[in-house]
């Protein structure tokens, strides 16, 4: 296996030296970097034009200034790192050090929210397929698949920002909009749970007249500008998570995997009592302490609790102790939301990636930089989100076809073992290749994003270094993008071979 | 698609057997394969009315203005300037006088002028000739080239293998946008921008489908039936193409729709951002970037080119739906089966 990943990562470096050569010439080759100067009539024409020459290398030739290129990228090593000059002179340094942090958080978040979101629902929709459910989602996915990003971008800066912006200044449902609400929630969790009419009566009714009642009881506690979760509320969605975690792997009756979950839920409890104080005003060192330990504190628990089936009950503790970590910080963001509405009016922004000048404490900039990244993460992630959906369903369908699922079913397993523990494993296999496809993809599409959304990141960097066939820049984006890339695939490789082993890569 | 020949498939083909042969026997002729795939295509609701409304779009965009020199029934040139009539608004109108609209009428400008009083139609209708174009063209080019290349490097594997994706990995490493901005530079400063734009967008969207094709033929030339085949002497050319390529049809099938669908998007993005085709030629991308801000204003300017984007992209996407389910029955094959399995335990 080790061999196996040098050579990998061997490979890798040497397709990253191909792909920055084959770059750098072909952006030098796309236009003409003095050209506005040759046009302009300025008085010291000369010297502006001698300047850009000594900063872009332009009297070497092309070899000798993508070696002059290569050797200050060699620096990195000695962690020395010199990208190189823009035109304009300034250090690309510090040019990426800025824009680097905005794209990776934009990109990373928006590439989980689409690979969880999307792999459930196809998972969902391959499970029942040519129903109503399947065919209303292919439909939403294919919309989603189709949306031109910059287009999208423009009609939800219009209708969901600037909406909900005016709405969150005096939060209210009329009557009449509680009414289709209730209705559209009844229809879509009907359609979700499927059954016989019957059922799905029942979980119409329900579902619709639990959002009638919810609806003003919130408006009535004025949730939605002075929100709150409290300790009821993360215990009960705590326990929600374990149960069905439990009930989704092994069944609930199967205490060995149930009763780690549940003590999960009961020490993430306890935990949130604790660490009130300190969760006040925390920094990020002691939010990834406590992300670290909600994964070994339930690891732990699943391990020594869950006998013989110790794999799916760590599995379960461990999702459930991030869930009870999540739902803590949520309190937390939940009880700093009204001072962040006073602070920042009109919460969603359509333009930048932080507020200029904002001034607030850790949780209260913490929501200043999510509320600029919703809308940008959203149009991201809905994109991608088409595609992995579109891959798992078909990758589902693909592998419930294949002999040893029937053998599965005719030997008396559950539909619930079947499908989450036969046929959801190898359908993974492809999909890893897919995301790490898709991490590229997004990039791209971070181009577009930021460009929409006025963000001075990476993106920006990429289009106006391409449009003043400015080499620096370009290839500081390209460098970046491009490693993540290729570790993104080195990782679906090896992840092939130990996922199925009759593939000899 | 030679099932027949290919028994070691299983039930699963015996079962797609029986059913060709009840579908033949209805209409107590026998079909071939491609008659049973155009049937069970024709039979896709979605994929038809998508089919109809492509055609439709198609036949519109270059009808109305003509192409390359032959003059189409629309009188207004795209590049023909005039005075804005009306504030620019768009002049056609559906609702019917019956209905208390002013009727189905035409008008002089159905899709509204834009700021400098050129006829939006014209624009539009010449953007969705670029558009189509290069869709179709990149769409061809990747798929050919992908499907080739996966199959080869899968069929091969060992050094052949290695170099090829290698290859495909040089053109994931760098983002797909990226590189096609790049190209898109340079093509812009070539003859015929749109064309070479579609060919070098074409050369650098077959990575996708390479690396699914090899996938596929990795784990299908293991099969007994491949086994067979080499014993009885196919040579490797007639493996690869009658018995590795179409048990990938689907994924093909699917990946050039989404390969066109995929270029539509990447075209009007390249030219949203300025690497694409640029004035004073139109495009769907490029009129968007240039009326962004219009929205509050004269949202018609907005929507139209954005309406025709998305109608063309999903379309196509639906096509493929289509297409993949008429090429690969078995996955229908299971949903009926266990439609059966719920109606017995009901």
């Amino acid at each position: 296996m080790l061999r196996f990943i040098l050579r990998r990562l061997g490979a890798s470096i040497g397709i990253l030296f191909a792909a920055s050569l084959l770059l750098y010439v072909l952006v030098i080759n796309s236009g003409d970097p003095l050209s506005e100067l040759r046009e302009s009539n300025a008085e010291n024409r000369e010297t502006l034009m001698q300047r850009r020459i000594e900063f872009m290398n332009l009297d070497m030739p092309w070899y000798m200034r993508y070696w002059t290129w290569l050797v200050g990228v060699g620096k990195c090593f000695t962690l020395q790192c010199d990208l190189g000059t823009s035109r304009q002179g300034v250090e690309v340094n510090s040019l990426l050090a800025l824009a680097a942090g905005s794209t990776l958080r934009l990109v990373l978040l928006a590439t989980v929210l689409a690979a969880v979101l999307g792999i459930a629902i196809g998972v969902l929709t391959a499970v029942r397929q040519y129903s109503g459910l399947d065919y209303g989602v292919t439909f939403i996915t294919f919309l989603f698949f189709s949306l031109p990003v910059f287009w999208a971008a423009v009609l939800l800066k219009e209708y969901m920002a600037i909406g909900y912006n005016d709405w969150i200044k005096d939060p209210a449902f009329s009557p009449l909009q509680i009414i289709v609400i209730a209705l559209i929630v009844g229809f879509l969790m009907q359609v979700f749970l499927a059954g016989t009419i019957k059922r799905r009566i029942i979980t119409f009714a329900v579902a619709a007249a639990f959002v009638a009642v919810v609806i003003p009881y919130l408006t009535w506690l004025n949730f939605f500008r002075y929100p709150q979760l409290g300790f009821g509320g993360i215990l009960l969605l705590g326990l929600g998570v374990a149960l069905s975690g439990t009930a989704m792997t092994v069944g609930l009756r199967n205490t060995k995997v149930l009763y780690p979950a549940v003590a999960t839920v009961v020490l993430g409890a306890i935990i949130y009592f604790v660490t009130f104080g300190l969760l006040e005003s925390p920094n990020w060192y002691i939010l990834i302490a406590g992300a670290i330990l909600a994964v070994i504190i339930p690891a732990l628990l699943g391990k020594y609790m869950g006998g013989h089936l110790r794999g799916p009950a760590m599995g379960v503790s461990i999702v459930t102790g991030l869930v009870m970590a999540a739902l803590t910080a949520i309190d937390h963001i939940f009880r700093a939301w009204p001072g962040f509405l006073l602070l920042k009016p009109r919460p969603i922004a359509t333009i930048g990636s932080q507020t200029p000048n904002f001034a607030g404490d850790f949780w209260e900039s913490f929501l200043d930089k999510g509320t600029q990244l919703l809308l940008p993460t959203i149009l991201l992630a809905i994109i991608s989100l088409a595609s992995y959906s579109r891959y798992t369903r078909s990758s589902m369908l693909e592998v419930g076809q294949q002999d040893y699922i029937r053998t599965a079913r005719s030997k008396g397993l559950s539909e619930r073992t079947v499908i989450f523990r036969h046929a959801f494993r190898n359908a993974m296999i492809p999909i890893a290749t897919i995301a790490a496809f898709d991490f590229a993809g997004l990039i791209g599409g971070a181009v577009i994003t930021e460009s929409v959304f006025g963000w001075r990141g990476m993106g920006e960097l990429f289009r106006t270094g391409l449009t003043q066939v400015d080499p620096a820049p370009v290839m500081a984006f390209f460098l970046v993008t491009g490693t993540a890339a290729v570790v993104f695939n080195m990782l679906a490789d090896i992840f092939y071979a130990i996922l199925d082993p009759r593939i000899r890569v | 698609m030679t099932i027949e020949k290919e028994p070691v498939e299983g039930a699963a083909v015996l079962l797609a057997e029986a059913e060709d042969a009840a579908l033949a026997r209805k209409d107590s002729t026998s079909l071939s394969q491609g008659q049973l795939i155009r049937r069970r295509f024709i039979a896709h609701r979605a994929a038809m009315i998508s089919t109809v409304l492509l055609v439709f779009i198609a036949l519109m965009a270059f009808t109305s203005i003509g192409y390359a020199g032959i003059p189409g029934w629309w009188g207004k040139d795209y590049t023909m300037a005039g005075t804005v009539i009306n504030g620019g608004h768009p002049t056609l109108s559906l609702l019917p006088s019956w209905l208390g609209g002013p009727g189905l009428a035409w008008g002089e400008h159905p899709f509204g002028q834009d700021s400098t009083g050129k006829d939006y139609f014209a624009l539009v209708m010449r953007g969705t000739q670029q558009s189509i174009i290069i869709a179709v063209v990149v769409g061809f080019v990747a798929t050919v080239i992908g499907a080739i290349i996966g199959a080869v490097a899968g069929y091969y594997r060992g050094w052949v293998d290695a170099v090829l994706m290698r290859l495909t990995d040089l053109f994931i490493v760098i983002p797909l946008l990226v590189l096609a901005a790049v190209l898109g530079q340079i093509a812009g400063r070539s003859g015929n921008p749109t064309v070479v734009l579609a060919l070098v967008l074409g050369l650098v969207t077959w990575t996708g489908l390479a690396r699914l094709v090899r996938g596929e033929v990795l784990s299908l030339r293991e099969r007994e039936y491949v086994a067979a085949a080499q014993a009885m002497g196919a040579t490797t050319r007639r493996v690869i193409l009658k018995h590795l390529l179409p048990n990938t049809i689907g994924v093909i099938v699917v990946n050039a729709t989404f390969a066109i669908a995929g270029a539509i998007l990447l075209e009007t993005s390249l030219s949203y951002l300025g690497f694409g085709v640029k004035a004073p030629d139109s495009s769907l991308g490029l009129l968007i970037s240039q009326y962004q801000n219009a929205f509050t204003n004269r949202p018609w300017l907005f929507w139209w080119p954005g309406m025709i984007i998305l109608t063309i992209a999903l379309s196509v996407n639906f096509l493929g739906d289509g297409l993949r389910d008429a090429f690969d029955p078995r996955q229908t094959r299971k949903a009926k089966r266990r439609k059966k399995k719920v109606e017995v335990s009901e």
